[in-house]
């Protein structure tokens, strides 16, 4: 397989190389016969041998495009979007397109051609629609040349649509695929002399069309990660010491040797121990049954209430750090006439990925092997060479597709980890560790735990000249990354409350404003959860101004709108939704709204909600208008469904969702104390879309943080009461 | 030993009694559209039909399955995705990660057996499986629509189009 870097290749030297350079070693190098098992169960085809045009494209002799990618797919629609920009800029038949995801591996022995595989941080597409435009941009130069070569023309006078090129003058024509081999030889266009379309011209790109990878999910013929069958395989169920920082003591294998298809009870890593059988189920009800000795350490007897009053220490503490400091908004507050106050709370929450962590490792001889469902291919790679002391190159990682993600298979890859130390102990034999819905529960990276302290001052006409917002809670840079912690300082706490613009910025200005943090760390891990600290900065803001805005006799809007003259964005969004949602019109009797706008992955949201509570208390969401502002947009369809699953997954936090510590450990171990919304409870949601054309911003994440607000706000204007603490089925609402 | 018919075929397996229909499905007979979610019958990834019915097969110990009892999987639903439900859903483009849409598209199956023109108030009823990507308005939309009632899905559909 030749290599065809230039022109397409991302810019490297900026970004960080995510594989340790001591595994990484010298030569990258690695061979591309990849020992696959049986075509049943196979966890990716080979690379297409087709004619590969350039690493991005390759065409068959029957014209069918195959689109490599090397994002992940777990259900955000990615695949799709990525593979209508390649062929945008391609010219190909859509109809004709398929797609094919490259593995950790191959990317790797071909120096990261395909850029960077995480998928976080909703930069699947904003974070690799240049290069793959680049790709397919390049491919079709390289179509045109072979074709104008063939006839001997000037590449300039020959036309393409639809994978067809035409040549005018002479009347010929030829596809795509006639032309492929040929091309695929030729020396790739320099990168300066490929000119992008621009989007407002897109016919593929920017268009509703259908997902390319729905079919297999309506017939039970996609195969995820825990589905994986290998000849000899045996599968793993594991238990990690409830306590978090707990030790893993002693294990009585000899009273589960005699149960049925029990091969070996094993140590996994200082806290976990497996029972490794014929099939799951077996290892499952012997690990139930095996003796366990712990050492639940010193973290044995915390408690949520412990938790909620050492966080409580940090909303008048001395050591917070401020991001923003304008003004003297502590000053300015106590020389105001009208002072607003709240204490705003919010809870661990764990990803509840409803396929739970599962990874199949096999390591034979001086080679490694995993399947993983990452969100993360090149981590997880990295992951197996260090955990199973092979050298990078003799290892591979087949990323199976995600059946849910939401930032848990992203950041610390503990469930490769403890495969491959499963694996190690079965030389030869793949072995399929899946972990117990409760087990995935009891051991996640949860959303932090935080409180939050706002304090404002209001002038004689209501106008916001103070606010003093003070986080205090866990940190994630601490748990994970502590190397992103400059100085004590960790911003990314006060995500969407940034001073610059970009990526999170605060959209309102105010004379006066302090943002601060105050860390206070747990024993609880923490990591990235959809939408990460914008979800908690979103509900304290956003539900802070509604405070503010009752407090000054405004309506919220108004209110907001007299703060965001210098935030022409945030106040697009903000109009968009209230003009799709009728702000300000009549409503049913008992109808209430609530409106909140946040930033965050560098798109802009604002939402909607209308609500009503009987006397009983009971709350009904009728309708959520929600609006978005990514700037470019490669298709709303899907756009549309990642707003419905932020206001599903949104609604579920918000009404039901919190990880409680007792003992140490998690409470709430499985769906029936971790309730997620079901149909019946999800309202009507119309998504507005308000691009500006002039950014790339994501979509995945950005929508969640506004819809709880939204919806507490319409709560608010509907009781009177402010809600400040989630999940709501611990308050009474009226 | 327990003799099972799973779509359409007798199939004899080696289990304890005690064992989950669930994992006697993925793990005995192979088929593993059927999905593993929770293994306390609250999230719907595993429902298959038994003898027409829609049902939880973790919380279901195959000795309680009789010989004689038809037990039909995602892969015994239509030979090649035509099911009704099946077509609607690839219309309305449903499926996000796609791990619950197995276990959807069988209570899907099963409700318009029962109710061939459910009203959204039957939806909400009969379509109680957890999905953790939120395509619940796409379900409701993909229902109507397999059920044939194209204004109440337009209806539905005309929400989530985005309006730029």
């Amino acid at each position: 397989m030749r290599t065809t870097t230039s022109g397409v290749a991302p810019n490297l030297s900026r970004r960080k190389f995510i594989l340790s350079s001591a595994a990484a070693g010298g030569g990258l190098a690695i061979g591309f016969s990849l020992p696959f098992g049986p075509a049943s169960s196979r966890a990716q085809a080979p690379l297409a041998a087709d004619p590969e045009v350039n690493a991005w494209v390759v065409i068959k002799p029957d014209d069918t495009v195959v689109v490599r990618i090397a994002r992940t797919e777990m259900g955000q629609g990615t695949v799709t979007g990525l593979a209508q920009l390649v062929a945008e800029e391609l010219e190909c038949d859509w109809k004709k397109v398929t797609y094919e995801m490259i593995t950790p591996g191959q990317n790797l022995s071909r120096k990261r051609v395909w850029g960077d595989m995480a998928t976080g941080g909703s930069r699947g597409i904003r974070g690799s629609q240049d290069y793959v435009r680049r790709g397919g941009a390049a491919a079709r130069m390289m179509l045109l040349q072979a074709a104008a070569d063939e006839w001997k023309v000037p590449v300039g006078e020959l036309t393409v649509s639809d994978s067809v090129i035409r040549h005018a003058g002479s009347n010929r024509s030829t596809t795509y695929g006639k032309v492929a081999a040929a091309a695929a030889k030729l020396t790739p266009p320099d990168a300066k002399t490929i000119k992008l379309k621009d989007p407002k011209s897109w016919k593929i790109a920017g268009k509703p069309v259908k997902r390319l990878d729905t079919a297999p999910k309506l017939n039970g013929s996609k195969v995820y990660a825990i589905d994986l069958k290998l000849p000899g395989m045996l599968n793993a169920a594991v238990k990690q010491c409830e306590v978090f920082g707990g030790k893993l003591v002693s294990f009585d294998e000899s009273k589960i040797a005699k149960m049925p298809g029990v091969r070996r009870a094993v140590k996994v890593n200082d806290q976990t121990v497996a029972v490794v059988a014929d099939t799951w189920w077996h290892a499952k009800k012997a690990l139930d049954a095996l003796p366990v000795v712990w050492d639940e350490g010193p973290n044995g007897n915390v408690t949520s209430a412990m938790i909620a009053d050492h966080l409580k220490t940090g909303l008048t503490s001395s050591d917070a750090f401020a991001d923003i400091n304008v003004g003297d908004a502590l000053k300015a507050i106590a020389a105001a006439p009208k002072k607003v106050e709240a204490v705003y709370s919010t809870p661990f929450l764990s990803h509840a990925t409803l396929e739970p962590m599962n990874c199949t490792a096999k390591i034979t001889g001086d080679r490694a092997e995993a399947w993983v469902p990452t969100q993360n291919g090149e981590q997880a790679l990295a992951a197996l060479s260090e955990t199973s002391g092979i050298p990078l190159a003799q290892c591979e990682v087949y990323k199976m597709d995600p059946g849910g993600g939401f930032g848990r298979r992203v950041t610390i890859p503990d469930y490769v980890r403890m495969s491959v130390n499963i694996a190690k102990q079965f030389p030869g034999v793949p072995v399929k560790m899946v972990w117990s819905r409760e087990e995935d529960q009891m051991h996640g990276f949860y959303r932090p735990i935080s409180q939050c302290r706002m304090q404002a001052g209001i002038d004689e006409n209501g106008n916001l000249q103070a606010l003093h917002l003070r986080v205090s809670g866990q940190s994630i840079n601490a748990f994970s990354n502590p190397g992103a912690i400059k100085d004590g300082k960790d911003r990314r706490q006060l995500q969407g409350l940034w001073p610059e613009p970009g990526d999170a910025q605060i959209g309102y200005t105010v004379p006066n404003l302090q943002t601060e943090y105050a860390m206070r760390n747990t024993h609880v891990p923490v990591g990235p959860w959809r939408g990460v600290n914008t979800n908690q900065n979103g509900v304290y803001l956003e539900c802070f101004m509604d405070e503010c805005a009752k407090a000054a006799g405004k309506d919220p809007l108004e209110f907001r709108r007299a703060l965001m003259k210098n935030h022409p964005k945030h106040l697009g969004v903000l109009n968009a939704v209230a003009e799709a949602a009728g702000w300000g019109k009549p409503l049913p009797k008992g109808v209430y709204r609530g409106i909140a706008q946040h930033m965050g992955y560098a798109s802009y949201s604002a939402a909607v909600a209308e609500v009503s509570v009987n006397p009983k208390g009971e709350l009904k969401i009728h309708r959520m208008v929600v609006a978005t502002d990514c700037g470019h947009y490669v298709n709303p369809d899907q756009i549309a469904a990642q707003v419905d699953g932020a206001v599903a997954m949104g609604l579920s936090a918000m009404l039901y969702n919190e990880i409680t510590i007792n003992k140490g450990r998690v409470v709430e171990t499985n769906f029936d104390s971790y309730r997620i919304l079901q149909l019946k409870e999800m309202p009507k949601v119309q998504s507005v879309l308000a691009p500006t054309y002039d950014f790339w911003g994501g979509v995945g994440e950005p929508t969640i943080c506004v819809i709880s607000p939204a919806v507490m706000n319409a709560i608010f204007a509907a009781t009177g009461k402010p809600v400040r603490s989630l999940p709501l089925k611990n308050m009474k609402v009226v | 030993m327990a003799r099972l018919n799973i779509n359409g075929k007798t199939i004899d397996v080696q289990v304890e009694p005690d064992t989950p229909l669930l994992w006697v499905i993925r793990e005995q007979v192979g088929l593993t559209g059927t999905k593993y979610g929770c293994g306390v019958a609250q999230c719907g990834a595993c429902s298959v039909h038994l003898n027409g019915e829609v049902v939880r097969s973790c919380g279901i110990p195959v000795s309680v399955v009789k010989p004689g009892d038809r037990i039909v999987t995602i892969e015994g639903l239509s030979p090649n995705n035509s099911h009704p439900v099946q077509k609607a859903w690839a219309e309305v483009d449903v499926p996000q990660c796609g791990y619950c849409q197995s276990g959807q598209i069988m209570a899907a199956a099963a409700l318009l057996r029962k109710k061939p023109r459910p009203t959204d108030a039957d939806i909400d009823e009969a379509m109680t499986n957890i999905c953790r990507c939120g395509t619940y308005q796409r379900i409701r939309a993909a229902v109507h629509l397999a059920a044939g009632n194209k204004s109440a899905a337009a209806a539905i559909e005309e929400q989530f189009q985005i309006k730029a």
